[in-house]
């Protein structure tokens, strides 16, 4: 996780693009664009209204990402308090999806909404949004999760220990944990740990190589496309404005990479979605880390503070000190 | 060289600190700890996470404000004492990967994850090795931070 491999470069990006785009509908002007501006974060915007829930993104997704699911050797330590630390093994489970879990880190929500006298089939693939200042990733306190100058959050499945916090301060649960497997089983697998969290990681890798995340590449429909923010964002504008459609992910949490547009309200998608573990739902979202920006000033200013005091007290004290010398 | 009121205001800073800094591992939870009535805040990872950095810029104010004083005033009368200054260093090192993780949580900073892995790990163990070094001179007989320095005025 360095640098090196995390940046995109140009000439990656567009040797990728060339395969890539011979391929399939590929959005090439976003990528292309992504490529001459790699400083600034990658964006999906996603088009609900092009998704028919064919899966051929959540099948690509589970392909390509195979070899980085977790393989856990049974029987799992004993964890203790065995009351309260539960086990939680989805590789038995491997084929669910209709819901995230270590071995399904993209799944689609279908619902239907009655909106201005008209039905719509809504079809929303769901995974990590990756946020632009992620919890998980700030409040990770072993810094298994991070985020990437390209605006990918990942969780390093090396490190993690498998606590499940990002799960708690992610406001859309997405993280699933396996247990059995990772570094815990190294340290107190008894006392401490309880596994490894997993989520999509924005095909990283093949990012990195230059090419498109799997689920983009595989989707017949085009729904999805990637760029930077900035252009995503305009073009997200540009459609909404234009069909009177709705914008999620630009203001939750802070912003996140991730942009859907519905041409329904969000508000009536997240009533009628099934939500629960493993399936969030789509309800507005507050900055998480909003109040640890504003403290940040005052850890900003206290040192200074500190100092001035310092000085001042300092210099009554010297005053004091050869006042009572004088006056021997 | 401070009031009996500043030092007790150290201490309960450091408290919440250590109290603070461990509620961001998941282990009160799943200790029954939070369980305990009066205790539930310390499962909750935002709330904790707050007050961390509140007492944060308190013991912040307060480490600077010592030094200052310290390096202007006090260094004619006093010396640090050999576990003073292994506390001191250690408070420097907790102190600034701390601010190294307020910083790296500002949304317009964003450190590549490795870094991020080294300051958590760096906290969390100089932390710790503070915790160790406190305890260790507080079980040897309170041992203090200064000492009178040998043909030095008082």
């Amino acid at each position: 996780m360095t640098d090196k491999k995390n940046g995109i470069s140009r000439r990656n990006f567009l040797k990728g693009l060339g395969v890539a785009s011979g391929a399939m509908l590929l959005p090439a002007r976003e990528v292309a664009a992504a490529a001459g501006k790699s400083d600034e974060e990658l964006c999906t915007l996603l088009d609900l209204s092009k998704c028919i829930a064919c899966g051929e993104c959540v099948s690509a997704c589970r392909e390509v990402n195979e070899p980085k699911f977790p393989k856990p050797k049974k029987p799992y330590p004993e964890m203790y308090p065995t009351s309260r630390v539960k086990v939680e093994d989805w590789s038995d489970r491997q084929e669910v999806d209709d819901r995230l879990t270590p071995y399904n880190w993209l799944y689609i929500q279908s619902t239907e909404v009655e909106y201005q006298g008209e039905t719509h089939e809504v079809n929303i693939p769901r995974r990590c949004l990756h946020c632009r200042n992620a919890p998980c990733a700030n409040l990770c306190p072993w810094g298994a999760a991070g985020k990437q100058k390209n605006g990918i959050v990942r969780i390093n499945d090396d490190v993690c220990l498998g606590g499940a916090k990002c799960r708690t301060v992610c406001p859309w649960h997405i993280p699933q944990r396996q247990t059995g497997v990772g570094l815990y089983l190294r340290l107190m697998p008894n006392l401490a740990g309880n596994g490894v969290m997993y989520k999509c990681d924005r095909c990283y890798n093949r990012i990195d190589e230059g090419k498109l995340p799997a689920c983009i590449e595989a989707c017949p429909e085009n729904v999805q496309t990637i760029g930077p923010r900035s252009e995503i964002l305009k073009k997200a504008h540009e459609l909404a404005e234009k069909n009177n459609w709705f914008i999620y992910g630009e203001e939750e949490n802070g912003g996140t990479n991730t942009v859907y547009l519905s041409p329904v309200p969000f508000e009536l998608l997240n009533k009628a979605v099934e939500k629960g573990p493993g399936k969030p739902g789509l309800s507005p979202v507050e900055d998480s880390m909003a109040d640890e920006e504003k403290l940040a000033y005052a850890v900003g200013i206290a040192p200074f503070a500190g100092i001035a005091a310092g000085v001042i007290k300092a210099g009554k004290f010297l005053a004091s000190a050869a006042g009572g010398k004088d006056n021997d | 060289m401070t009031s009996p009121l500043f030092a007790r205001l150290f201490k309960w800073t450091i408290f919440i600190m250590a109290l603070t800094g461990a509620a961001q591992m998941p282990i009160f939870k799943r200790y029954y700890i939070a369980d305990i009535p009066g205790l539930g805040w310390l499962a909750d990872f935002y709330l904790t996470n707050k007050i961390h950095y509140i007492f944060g810029a308190v013991l912040m104010f307060m480490a600077l404000y010592l030094l200052i004083m310290f390096i202007l005033a006090g260094k004619k009368y006093f010396r640090l004492s050999s576990s003073g200054l292994l506390r001191v260093v250690l408070y420097g090192a907790v102190i600034g990967t701390g601010a190294l993780r307020v910083i790296k949580n500002l949304h317009s900073v964003t450190f590549d994850p490795f870094t991020v892995m080294l300051i958590d790990w760096t906290h969390l163990g100089f932390a710790m090795l503070l915790g160790v070094a406190a305890m260790y001179a507080f079980f040897r007989g309170r041992k203090p931070y200064l000492e009178k320095g040998v043909g030095m005025r008082l």
